[in-house]
């Protein structure tokens, strides 16, 4: 080690102060967090063991009542896998809107850009429910969509409206805004100048896409389908409003459980099943999108 | 490398108009094949315009573009045998070295890259980064990167936009010497744009001087220092004096008298064709002796008296400005070979020079015309 000098002896307390300083300004935070995360997540988690009091209907106490889990996944398997797969094909819908758009207000969005991001979320100055409720008029069984799909013969069960179809439609609408926004800001990002050294570089205009635009976009990508995903598959107003019972949804089951059965325990037990699944399957996604591989 | 014949460029009528702006003017050239074409001009002038549009990254508004034969005017970028090291560089950021400089022969299936990519990266030295990402080099390296990278697919041209631009001097200097020895290893035709005299006049064997869309003048650079055929090329690339004056006679010299002196040039070397004439001469063509020894200059010289009002020593030479009796002050380099015998602000001395040495410009030019606004304001403030 090198020898230390007095100048840097008389520093330290400076520096060490200085250490402290940045410590108080992360105490907000770390409030936050530990009122707001932490002891939530540790409450649901009891939450989640808890036993009946018997002979007290609504009433638990303190367990370890394992079999909560196993209740929930034996008996909501479906509502999770069609959690997922709603989420999923929404997410992939959201993705195949939203890139062009992005892609086009990006590029040739010229000096209109900031407008056409003002107009992408201007829906969401109206009320979630209430634009959900709106897509009932839309499908409705007699409405101008239905009508087409079933003159071309598209539905199988001749509606749409209280049908999976309704559901991942509300979805998509919904949490389309997440999509863009993250891809428009990744695009955004991209020098022309790459695209046109492709092109100098033989690549033809969908090969520059390929090799050049897609890959830097990829942040955005992941953003956006996390952004859109995450919050699709734990939703239940669009399965709630849009859906039969049918088409009920992981989110339906926490919320009837809590609020109709007050069965807590179930309730918070599927809550933590989600969560971990959301969580493994983001892992997964993330490692294999190789985000950390990009600039 | 490429055992395929290398064929010239040929630009013909080449213009491009944004809107009203004429960025590139009805230019005509033709780059012979293997040669290092430097195309020298102010910012602005259109010389990545005409870049853009040889690399088929711009459409020119009329005229056409052929390499040997074949016309590629209409070719879409990517079908043209042309390779661009761009002003900015425009690496992958998302590829590694190896593979931004493999990216042209995957685009065009090429077999067996890697021994290519290899050797590329070893003739402009950077084997060792092959695996680094671009943000990982230093900027001379990455514009060596952007230059393997265009290289590696042989075009027939290579274009160069001011590839050492955001380099610092030395680093500049440096990469000169090794783009000069990688053009002469590949015998590739390369167009370097440059709008640094001394950069264009050490790499080229031709340079083309380009003022407002147009190429000025055209030749190896000793032929267009030494007889600049307009007041823009006199000062553009180097530094000139010129003076204004008026043919008198003709003999075998052209005589144009100036402020009450004649001065006189060869007839071959004067471009004017009326009796308006700017005399032209290059600073360290004259020779300043003391006034008390005018008896000194050589018959035939053409001689200016004047008197010394800036000295200015750096080292291998010394610059005087020399105030002509008709308050013109003219600039001198004069070679330290002497120790100690300089002249002092306030001498009066005499300038000359061989009538050899003299050019003769059109006298209906701009005499200020391609000096740098810097110096301009320099001497209005004088
Ligand atoms: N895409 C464009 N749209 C409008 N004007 C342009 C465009 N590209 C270049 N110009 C104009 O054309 C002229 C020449 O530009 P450029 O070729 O880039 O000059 P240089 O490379 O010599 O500095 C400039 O005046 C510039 O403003
Ligand atoms: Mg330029």
């Amino acid at each position: 080690m090198a020898p230390v000098l007095p100048a840097t002896a008389s520093a330290a307390p400076a520096a060490r102060r200085r250490g402290r300083a940045a410590y108080v300004l992360l105490l907000p935070g770390m409030t936050w967090l530990a009122v707001f995360f932490a002891i939530p997540f540790v409450t649901l988690f009891m939450t989640s063991l808890q036993q009946p009091v018997p002979g007290k209907s609504g009433k638990y106490a303190f367990g370890l009542e394992f079999g909560n889990y196993v209740t929930s996944m034996t008996e909501y398997w479906p509502q999770f896998v069609r959690s997922f797969a709603y989420a999923g094909i929404a997410t992939l819908l959201a993705l195949l809107i939203a890139y062009p758009l992005a892609y086009f207000i990006a590029f040739k969005g010229g000096r209109w850009r900031s407008l056409l991001l003002v107009l992408v979320i201007a829906p969401s100055f109206a009320s979630f429910l209430l634009r959900t409720y709106a897509w009932r008029t839309i499908l409705a069984d007699d409405g101008p969509i239905t009508s087409t799909l079933n003159a071309l013969h598209l539905l199988p069960d001749g509606r749409v409206l209280n049908t999976g179809i309704a559901v991942v439609a509300g979805l998509t609408y919904n949490f389309l805004p997440f999509m863009i926004l993250p891809l428009y800001a990744a695009l955004e990002k991209i020098d022309h100048r790459l695209i046109e050294a492709a092109g100098d570089l033989y690549a033809s205009a969908s090969t520059a896409f390929r090799k050049v635009t897609w890959p830097l976009s990829m942040p955005g990508v992941v953003a956006g389908t996390l952004l859109t995903f995450i919050p699709a598959a734990g939703d239940y107003i669009n399965a709630e409003l849009l859906g039969s019972t049918k088409d009920r949804m992981i989110g339906n089951a926490i919320q009837t459980n809590f609020i109709e059965f007050r069965d807590y325990p179930t309730a918070s037990a599927l809550s933590f099943v989600l969560m971990a699944a959301i969580l493994i399957l983001v892992f997964t996604y993330i490692r294999r999108a190789g985000t950390e591989e990009l600039v | 490398m490429g055992a395929r014949p290398v064929e010239d460029l040929h630009l013909v009528s080449l213009t491009k108009a944004f809107g009203d702006m004429v960025a590139v003017d009805d230019l005509t050239l033709t780059i012979p094949a293997g040669s290092f074409f430097a195309l020298l001009g102010a910012s602005g002038c259109g010389k990545t315009t005409t870049l853009r549009m040889i690399a088929g990254l711009e459409d020119p508004t009329s005229g056409s573009i052929r390499i040997g034969e074949q016309d590629v005017t209409g070719l879409k970028a990517y079908r043209r045998p042309v390779n661009t090291v761009f002003q900015s560089y425009a690496l992958f950021p998302h590829l590694d070295i190896f593979e931004n400089v493999a990216f042209g022969l995957r685009r065009r299936r090429v077999k067996n890259i890697k021994p290519k990519v290899n050797a590329m990266l070893e003739l402009v030295q950077l084997g060792p980064m092959a695996r680094r990402k671009p943000s990982q080099l230093s900027g001379g390296q990455q514009q060596r990167v952007a230059v393997a990278r265009a290289l590696i697919n042989e075009p027939d041209v290579l274009l160069l936009d001011e590839p050492l631009g955001a380099l610092d001097l030395k680093l500049r200097r440096q990469m000169q010497i090794e783009l000069k020895r990688i053009q002469t290893e590949v015998g590739t035709t390369f167009v370097h744009v440059t709008h640094d005299q001394e950069e264009a006049m050490t790499m080229a064997d031709t340079v083309a001087v380009m003022n407002a869309g147009r190429i000025e003048q055209l030749g190896h650079p000793a032929e267009i220092y030494e007889l600049p055929r307009s007041a823009f090329v006199a000062n553009f690339l180097g530094q000139s004096n010129l003076i204004e004056g008026q043919r008198q006679d003709d003999g075998d010299m052209v005589t144009v008298v100036a402020h009450g002196v004649a001065f006189r040039l060869l007839r071959s070397r004067n471009a004017a064709a009326g009796g308006s004439v700017i005399v032209g001469v290059r600073p360290e063509k004259i020779t300043v002796v003391d006034a008390a020894d005018a008896a000194r200059v050589p018959d035939g010289h053409n001689q200016v008296a004047g008197t010394v009002t800036d000295v200015s020593y750096s080292g291998v030479s010394t610059q005087y400005l020399i105030r002509a009796r008709w308050g013109q002050e003219l600039i001198v380099f004069e070679q330290n070979v002497i120790v100690g015998d300089r002249c002092d602000v306030g001498d009066e001395v005499v300038m000359h020079w061989a009538p050899e040495h003299s050019f003769g410009l059109d006298g209906s030019q701009d005499v200020y015309a391609g000096v740098e606004p810097a110096v301009l304001e320099l001497e209005a403030a004088q």
